[in-house]
C-alpha cells in the first residue's frame, strides 16, 4: 500500500517536471508551424536579404534585416555601458572592497534588475532622452542611444554579479603567487584573475547580451517604431521585440500574412537568444570542470 | 618616479574608479526614484486609486489596473507555486541520474533564457486561440506561470540542495519512505529559502508587460474583472499606455502609477530579503 502511494506521488511530481518540456516543445511548435505558413508566402531569400520591413503598409516588404540591425544596435550600446561598468564593479567588489561593503552593495545592485522594464522605459523617454538632447543637438525624440544606455544600466548586475562569482572562484594560490611576486591588486586583477576567470566572465556577458536582445518595453517606449537599416544611434529604429508589440496592439486580423509576421520575427529572436544562451551554458560547463 | 610608485598610483586610481562605478548604478537608481516621486506623488489620491480609465488625464484612475494586477498575481501564484515546487522536487530528489533528468535540466536552463515576449506568443496560440480563453485573466496567468516556472524551479532546487544529507539518512534509518522524508523533513527545512525564491519570481510576474500585450490584454478596460474569464489590464500596461500619449497630464499619471507599482515590487523584494536574512540567522 505504501509503495503504491509513493509511486503515485512520484508520477505526479514527474508530470509537473514534464510541463517544462512541453513548454519548450510548445514554443518550438508554435513558432515553426506559423512561420512555415509565413514562408510559404514569402521566400526565405526575400526575408533575409530585402532591406525593408513594411508588412503593415500597402507596399509590402518582408526583409528582417532592419529589425535585426535595430536589435543589434540597441544591444551593442547596452553592452558598451554594462561591460566596463559591470566588470569594474566585479573587480572592485572582489579585490578592493571591504567585506561589509560587498555584502550590502551586491543586493542593492541587484535591485536594478528587479525594477519592471516598463519603468526603465519611462526613465529613458522622460529623463535620459531630453538630457541627451541637450548634449547632442540632432538627437531625435526616439532613438537607439537612450534606451541602449538605460538597458545597459539594467543589465549591469547580470555582469557584475556573475563575474564577481567567477573571480571569487579563482583558486587562492594563483592570487597569492601574484602578490608574492610584488604585484599590486590592479595587476593581480587584470593580469591573473580576469584571464583565469575569463570563461565565467564571457558566459556572464553572453547571458547579458541575450537578455538585452530579448528586452522589449524599454525599446518599445524609447527607440521608436520605424524599421530602418542603419547603425546611426540618433535616429528612430525598431527592434524585433518592438515589432511584435506593435502588431499585438493593432487590429491585424488573425491568420493574415501580417499576423504571421510576428511568428517569423519571433523565430528569429528565439534563434538568436537560444544560440547565445547555449554558448554561455557550454562555456560555463567547461569552466566548472576546470576548477572543481 | 619609479615603476613601483607608478603602479601604486595606478592601483589607487583604479580603486576610486571602482568606487565611482559601483555607486554610479546606485546613484542613478536614486536620481531616478527621486524624479518619479517628485513627478507623481502629488497625483496619488483616493480618486486616482478608485477611478476608471478616462481620456481626460485628471479624471483617469487605476482601479482596473491594480485590481487586474492583484488578480494576475493571485492566479499566477496558484498555478506556478505548486507546479514549480513539485517539478523541482522531482528533479532534485527523484530523477537525478537518468539521461532524461539531464535533458530536463538543460531544458530549464534554456527556458530561463527565453525572452518573455516569446512566452507571450506561446500563450497567444495555446491559451488564447487553441483553448479559446481569449484575452482573459486565465490566459494571462497561465502564460506568466510558464514564464516564472524556471525561476521557481531553480530557486527551489537550490533550497533543497542545502538540506544536509544527515537529515535524510536519519529519517530513512527510522524507516520513513522517500516521500515521508521529503514532506516531513526536507520541505520544512528548506521552506524559507523556497518562499524567498517564490516571492522574487512573483515580483517578476507582476512587473511583466510584453507577454500580456501579446496575448491581448487591453489598455482600456472600463470595468473591474469579476471572474478569471474576464478581460483585463494590469499596472504595467496602464503605465505603458499613458507613457505613449503625448499629453503631459498622462506622463504625470504614469509617474504616479509607477510609484504604486514600484512600492508593490519593492515591498515583495524586501519581504524576500527579510526572510532570507532571518533564516540565515536561525541556521547559525
Amino acid at each position: 500500500m505504501k509503495s503504491i502511494k509513493e509511486k503515485v506521488i512520484e508520477s505526479i511530481l514527474f508530470a509537473c517536471a514534464l510541463i517544462t518540456v512541453l513548454t519548450t516543445l510548445g514554443i518550438i511548435w508554435v513558432l515553426l508551424s506559423e512561420s512555415y505558413s509565413f514562408f510559404s508566402e514569402v521566400s526565405l531569400g526575400e526575408f533575409l536579404t530585402d532591406k525593408e520591413w513594411t508588412p503593415l503598409f500597402s507596399q509590402k516588404h518582408f526583409g528582417i534585416m532592419p529589425l535585426v540591425t535595430g536589435t543589434l544596435l540597441t544591444t551593442f550600446i547596452a553592452i558598451c555601458v554594462a561591460l566596463p561598468m559591470g566588470l569594474t564593479i566585479a573587480v572592485y567588489l572582489n579585490e578592493y572592497a571591504p567585506k561589509g561593503i560587498r555584502k550590502t552593495v551586491k543586493p542593492i545592485l541587484e535591485i536594478l534588475a528587479a525594477v519592471p522594464t516598463v519603468v526603465y522605459g519611462f526613465f529613458a523617454l522622460v529623463v535620459v532622452t531630453p538630457f541627451l538632447q541637450s548634449i547632442i543637438p540632432g538627437l531625435s525624440g526616439f532613438n537607439a542611444l537612450s534606451p541602449g544606455i538605460v538597458m545597459g544600466i539594467m543589465i549591469i548586475p547580470f555582469i557584475s554579479s556573475l563575474s564577481e562569482d567567477a573571480l571569487a572562484a579563482v583558486p587562492k594560490t594563483l592570487r597569492e603567487a601574484s602578490y608574492g611576486m610584488g604585484a599590486t591588486k590592479l595587476q593581480t586583477s587584470f593580469k591573473v584573475l580576469i584571464p583565469a576567470a575569463s570563461s565565467g566572465i564571457i558566459a556572464s556577458v553572453i547571458l547579458a547580451l541575450a537578455r538585452a536582445i530579448g528586452e522589449t518595453m524599454i525599446v518599445a517606449i524609447a527607440a521608436g517604431q520605424q524599421p530602418r537599416l542603419t547603425f546611426d544611434p540618433t535616429v528612430p529604429v525598431e527592434t524585433i521585440t518592438t515589432y511584435i508589440v506593435q502588431v499585438s496592439m493593432g487590429d491585424v486580423p488573425h491568420g493574415s500574412l501580417e499576423y504571421k509576421t510576428i511568428f517569423a520575427a519571433g523565430i528569429t529572436l528565439f534563434a538568436l537568444t537560444f544560440l547565445l544562451n547555449n554558448i554561455s551554458f557550454w562555456i560555463n560547463k567547461r569552466y566548472q570542470q576546470k576548477y572543481e | 618616479m619609479n615603476n613601483l610608485q607608478r603602479n601604486k598610483i595606478k592601483d589607487k586610481a583604479f580603486k576610486y574608479f571602482g568606487v565611482t562605478c559601483t555607486f554610479f548604478g546606485i546613484f542613478i537608481l536614486g536620481v531616478f526614484l527621486f524624479g518619479i516621486i517628485n513627478d507623481g506623488v502629488s497625483r496619488i489620491n483616493w480618486d486616482f486609486l478608485t477611478n476608471l480609465p478616462s481620456y481626460r488625464p485628471k479624471k483617469a484612475g487605476i482601479l482596473t489596473a491594480w485590481t487586474g494586477t492583484l488578480w494576475i498575481f493571485g492566479l499566477t501564484a496558484i498555478f506556478a507555486i505548486p507546479l514549480g515546487i513539485a517539478a523541482a522536487i522531482y528533479l532534485e530528489e527523484y530523477g537525478k541520474k537518468s539521461w532524461f533528468a539531464n535533458l530536463l535540466e538543460i531544458n530549464i536552463t534554456n527556458l530561463a533564457g527565453v525572452p518573455s515576449i516569446i512566452y507571450g506568443i506561446l500563450g497567444l496560440e495555446i491559451f488564447v486561440r487553441l483553448m479559446g480563453l481569449g484575452g482573459s485573466l486565465l490566459a494571462g496567468s497561465f502564460t506568466l506561470s510558464l514564464l516564472i516556472l524556471p525561476v521557481i524551479i531553480v530557486a527551489t532546487r537550490e533550497a533543497l540542495k542545502a538540506v544536509p544529507l544527515t537529515t535524510r539518512t536519519a529519517s530513512y534509518a527510522l524507516g520513513a519512505t522517500k516521500w515521508q522524508t521529503i514532506w516531513n523533513l526536507v520541505l520544512p527545512a528548506s521552506l524559507s529559502s523556497i518562499i524567498t525564491g517564490v516571492i522574487l519570481a512573483l515580483a517578476r510576474a507582476v512587473g511583466e508587460t510584453a507577454p500580456l500585450i501579446v496575448i491581448g490584454a487591453l489598455a482600456y478596460v472600463p470595468f473591474v474583472a469579476k471572474t478569471p474569464l474576464d478581460e483585463f489590464t494590469v499596472m504595467p500596461i496602464q503605465i505603458f499606455n499613458w507613457i505613449s500619449r503625448p499629453q503631459h497630464g498622462f506622463t504625470i499619471n504614469a509617474a504616479a502609477a509607477i510609484i504604486i507599482l514600484l512600492a508593490f515590487v519593492f515591498v515583495m523584494n524586501g519581504i524576500a530579503v527579510y526572510i532570507r536574512i532571518k533564516a540565515k540567522k536561525k541556521s547559525h
